[in-house]
């Protein structure tokens, strides 16, 4: 993958940076323009994120811990989690648990979510050009699908590191490379006639495509942050199943099913699965080891449904459907 | 900052059969599951989840549908 098309002067000046490193003499802390607004912001922060994922083949490697690119890449992470926590600390049902109430607590945040359905309309009344724009969309997350989390392994304690990795085995195939989630979400995109190579549709990203990638980013690659990435996981997954289900049968009745109803109907089983698994043997045992975490917890999980809210409404505008 | 190390635990509880209040039976380290039908189905993932309401539209496996039941 190229550096993705800059969307104002900062990321511009960020991936102008990116391609002249190591050559140029990049320490001058502070040079950094202001963003144009918060597509220039969010599509920079995805770039410089991206380094730790799979890189660019116009970008040394090296930059990914250049430390002009680290200072850039921290007040952009800066902006966004006061945002997000901004978001949170406004949410009128917010409540603040004692570590054996986490999980029901996250129960509690799950069933109290309202955001719109894309997966409904899949399954009743989206016609194949807004299925194929989903798609389009969502592959910018689940073409590295579950990757964000795993850099969370080393930094939970025993309980929780047992259990994420039971979780992500499955999510990575259970030793098949033929059912790692991402690859069969590769697969679908062929299937249906899109391009299935790793960040080909982000110069299309919506915003809020983009701002959910980057939560999940800044979550997984934060050792601060892993109660609120584990939290993000878990409501990530107690909203998966259903819709899925929904995604195969609007798949099927548009005729885009085979490779890419099969990412989803695999979806269905497993994560009614890694639900229970990320409620109680993740988050729960994360709570009660490391009573601190159960706030962030929550913070993680009503990101995760509030940035798909965000994303859900704006698709609608998209596909111009009234909410 | 870092919290202080725990004890380790001399064994941790991780039982290969969970039953999930209102939820299903989580299922550790089988091959195979027979349902009511008498199907066998072929085991390939570490834990699998049983549904208990009888609703799911992929039994005998879970699909979540238990949550938009009221109880």
């Amino acid at each position: 993958m190229m550096c993705p098309k800059p969307r104002g002067v900062l990321s511009e000046w960020v991936f102008d940076l990116l391609r002249e490193l190591p050559e140029r003499d990049a320490w001058r802390p502070g040079a950094a323009p202001t963003a144009d607004g918060q597509e220039d912001a969010a599509i920079a922060l995805w770039a410089l994120h991206e380094l730790s994922y799979g890189g660019f083949e116009d970008v040394d490697d090296r930059a990914e811990w250049e430390p002009a690119v680290l200072a850039v890449r921290r007040d952009l992470e800066d902006e966004l989690e006061s945002r997000l926590r901004e978001r949170w600390a406004a949410y009128p049902s917010r409540t603040t648990p004692s570590p054996e109430e986490v999980p029901a607590a996250l129960e509690a945040l799950v069933a109290e979510d309202d955001g719109p359905s894309l997966a409904d309309l899949v399954r009743r009344t989206a016609d194949r050009d807004q299925v194929l724009e989903l798609l389009r969309q969502r592959s910018v997350y689940h073409l590295k699908e579950s990757d964000p989390a795993t850099w969370v392994v080393p930094r939970l304690p025993v309980r929780a590191k047992a259990a994420l990795m039971e979780l992500q085995y499955d999510e990575y195939g259970d030793g098949d490379p033929n059912r790692l989630h991402s690859h069969m979400f590769a697969r679908g995109l062929t299937a249906v006639g899109l391009r299935p190579e790793y960040g080909a549709y982000v110069d299309d990203a919506l915003l809020e495509t983009l701002e959910m990638n980057n939560a999940v980013s800044l979550l997984g690659l934060h050792r601060r942050l892993r109660g609120a990435a584990m939290g993000h996981l878990a409501a990530f997954e107690m909203t998966s199943s259903l819709p899925s289900r929904k995604m195969v049968q609007g798949l099927e009745r548009l005729e885009l099913g085979g490779a890419m109803a099969a990412y989803y109907d695999e979806h269905v089983e497993a994560d009614a699965i890694h639900e229970q698994l990320a409620l109680r043997d993740i988050c729960g045992t994360l709570a009660e080891d490391e009573p601190d975490q159960s706030e962030d917890i929550l913070f993680g999980a009503f990101t995760a449904l509030d940035q798909e809210c965000r994303f859900a409404t704006r698709m609608l505008e998209v596909w111009d459907v009234a909410s | 900052m870092t919290p202080p190390p725990r004890e380790p635990e001399e064994r941790i509880e991780h039982p290969d059969l969970v039953v999930v209040p209102d939820g299903p039976l989580l299922v550790r380290g089988a091959a195979s599951i027979q349902d009511a039908e008498g199907r066998v189905h072929e085991v390939v993932r570490p834990v699998v989840a049983l549904c208990r309401c009888d609703k799911s539209s992929r039994l005998p496996w879970c699909d979540g549908t238990h949550k938009v039941i009221p109880r």
